[in-house]
């Protein structure tokens, strides 16, 4: 996973609330197996006009002219700005990886939906929680700005706006280290290996049939 | 000793050790896998040149892209087809046992692991799938994942997790004739709104709840997501060992008395502390439609679309112009003037043979309205079909105009071929009417098996009662 220390970027305001990841990543880019290449099709049924397949020419097809990020001064946009639980719906991590692919780092908003926020710390994209009317001034800003840049800084939990004012973030510190190191958590959970035996051992012992070999046939 | 929730019970239960900042490392009993989650997760694993922890968790079934017609010719589609044999390949490779497209116990990923007793109370159940609070209708804790977790689960067992707070909904009282669990959860979530669960692990409780079949339950759990809960619960009672007993997976001999006594004692204990507690009082629910491109957006059926300028936030309002306009809706239109083009009876959440016998109990010597030009019924199980048959609903369902599918996703999601065109509108027994969710430009609205049935014969939205 890449590490995420300290960024500024340009900020794209999306101004929805309750945004689910079938908006994200329709379906049916999700018939991809590989983790990459969504980042076309982010938000594929707001960007564009007509219906995306997964082997259209993303290149080729009409843009709706209205969608935030079809703009010429979000180009490049790094940050995301939106609004109430975002992210809610589906377990699909196609959804960050969108997101990422697309070149976003960060997020802002006042609230995410759990499936969603867990997905996005493993794929190197940050979320940060900010109280909704400050998430309400920041949009305002934004569109009020050409060239609105935020500076986000993992290290310091904070936001820092164009004008110098600086906002502060909470996040847990287990996924704050592991996002600052860029850890990948499958092999820090593999140094409990030993733990996980002694608690399997146990529960073998306990309840059996929690580890019955499955049944063929019926 | 201080009293406890259930869920606190099944947490405690499964934790291995905690960081200093509450982050615990739970251990995961049963792995549920499905094709469109899945391929990333066993590629990641082969990249680190890992292998799976302990393959007698897993279940694996291919059920989001499989065509609901003729299956002796495969996919047609290359690309739903190259997904399910990628799962295929990865559960050869690994030695995980799958229900293949063809095999007649494959169906929908949360209907097939109750019907198997894979999912057994006081387990911890994930899938790459949000849906899995279904499973919680057991008293299992059960919650969906992203792909890096279903990797991490299938490499460790374990998960990294914080604690959830508990939520108590409290639903006491008779549910009305006509009005069914899909109801009591679509007014639960009209109530408490998407986002009313967020953070918490939701616990249904009270009479109404426990007066709900298995069948019932698990549509109530799998739509405690809607509601933004990744987890719902129900209390194990009677009715969850019954049920349990005999299933396939579920334990035998000494083990079976052994894990019944355990399982009774998973519930929340009399004077346990929750987060949030709200009340409902299940004679006043009424059955419900959804009107708009959210789960919150709910009506009762002989209610109206609401008026936007009625609403003071602004933000509210925004989304509710927002969702008229997909839904090609005008406020104050009354919900039985909404004429349908497609009705959809399938779904992890309303697909199981208590549904079909409810809605093939509405259609019986009944036709489907002639502006309703696609009526069909996709069972969630190959078991479920063949139960249904053996019951002679699917003649019912047939003899009404009804298609009568074979098990899986289908037009919950419209992976595969079955889906809404643009501005189609459609009563559909599943969980989702986000934008485009049945196919771009689709119109959804979300009811009951009942009331789906009652709207196809219809041609356009009745109470159930009124047929
Ligand atoms: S039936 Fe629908 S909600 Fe359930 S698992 Fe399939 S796609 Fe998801």
């Amino acid at each position: 996973m890449e590490k995420f220390t300290r960024m500024t970027g340009l900020v794209a305001p999306l101004d929805r609330a309750n945004v689910d990841t079938d908006a994200i990543i329709p379906k049916q880019f999700l018939k991809s197996i590989r983790r990459s290449g969504f980042g076309p099709n982010l938000f594929d049924a707001w960007r564009y006009l007509d219906e995306g397949q997964p082997d259209s020419d993303n290149s080729r097809r009409p843009l709706n002219p209205d969608f935030v990020l079809n703009q010429p001064r979000y180009q490049g946009a790094q940050i995301l700005l939106a609004r109430e639980n975002f992210g809610c719906g589906s377990s699909r991590e196609h959804a960050p990886w969108a997101l990422v692919d697309y070149g976003f780092r960060a997020l802002i908003a006042p609230s995410y939906a759990d499936i969603f926020f867990n997905n996005s710390f493993k794929n190197g994209l940050l979320p940060i929680v900010l109280d909704a009317a400050l998430v309400d001034s920041l949009f305002r800003e934004a569109v009020a700005t050409p060239g609105y840049r935020l500076t986000v800084d993992l290290e310091a939990q904070t936001v820092t706006t164009p004008a110098g004012q600086v906002l502060a973030f909470a996040i847990d510190p287990f996924r704050k280290y592991c996002l600052l190191n860029g850890l990948d958590d499958i092999g820090l959970t593999l140094q409990h290996r030993d733990e996980i035996q002694a608690y399997e051992a146990r529960r073998r012992l306990e309840q059996p049939w929690l580890f019955a070999d499955p049944v063929p046939g019926n | 000793m201080t009293p406890k929730t259930l869920y606190d019970k099944l947490w405690e239960a499964h934790v291995i050790r905690r960081e200093a900042d509450g982050t615990a490392l739970l251990y995961i009993d049963r792995h549920l896998v499905h094709e469109v989650t899945s391929p990333q997760a066993f590629e990641g694993l082969r990249l680190a040149g890992r292998k799976p922890w302990r393959t007698a968790s897993v279940l694996a079934v291919a059920d989001h892209n499989v065509p609901t017609t003729d299956r002796s010719q495969g996919i047609a589609d290359p690309v739903s087809r190259l997904q399910v044999e990628t799962l295929d390949q990865n559960c050869a490779d690994f030695g995980i046992t799958e229900f293949k497209m063809n095999d007649h116990r494959q169906g929908i990923v949360h209907v097939i692991g109750p019907e198997q007793g894979a999912t057994l109370p006081g387990m911890t159940v994930v899938c790459g799938d949000s849906h899995t609070s279904t499973h919680g209708a057991f008293a299992a804790l059960a919650f969906g994942i992203g792909t890096s977790e279903v990797e991490h689960v299938l490499a460790t067992q374990c998960l990294l997790m914080k604690k959830a707070k508990n939520m108590r909904v409290q639903v006491d009282g008779a549910l009305s004739q006509g009005v069914s669990a899909k109801d009591l959860v679509l007014a639960v979530i009209g109530q408490i709104g998407t986002a009313g669960g967020t953070g918490y692990a939701i616990e249904f409780a009270g009479s109404a709840i426990q007066a709900l079949s298995m069948e019932g339950r698990m549509t109530v759990c799998n739509m405690a997501i809607e509601a933004g809960a990744r987890s719902g619960l129900v209390a194990v009672d009677e009715v969850t060992v019954a049920y349990l007993k005999g299933r396939p997976f579920s334990p035998r001999g000494p083990d079976w008395e052994r894990a019944a006594a355990y399982w009774r004692t998973l519930h929340s204990d009399p004077g346990a502390s929750f987060d949030r507690v709200v009340a409902l009082d299940a004679s006043t629910i009424r059955p419900q439609v959804t009107w708009g491109t959210s789960p919150e957006m709910v009506a009762p059926v002989d209610g109206r679309v609401p008026d936007p300028d009625r609403e003071p936030d602004a933000v509210k309002q925004e989304s509710m112009r927002r969702a008229l306009d997909y839904m090609g809706l005008e406020p104050n239109v009354p919900i039985q003037e909404i004429q349908l083009d497609k009705v959809f009876i399938g779904s992890c959440t309303n697909s199981r043979i208590e549904d079909l016998r409810v809605a093939a109990a509405v259609v019986r010597g009944r036709r489907v309205a002639a502006n309703v030009r696609l009526a069909m019924v996709v069972p969630g199980s190959g078991l479920v079909k063949h139960q249904a048959e053996q019951e002679g609903l699917d003649r019912i369902f047939r003899e009404a105009g009804f298609e009568w599918r074979e098990p899986g996703c289908s037009m919950c999601l419209a992976m595969n071929d079955d889906r809404l065109q643009p501005g189609e509108r459609c009563a559909a027994t599943s969980n989702r009417n986000f934008e485009g969710r049945q196919g771009t430009g689709g119109r959804t609205h979300l009811v009951s098996p009942g009331m789906a049935a009652a709207a196809a014969i219809a041609g356009h939205f009745v109470d159930v009662n009124s047929l």
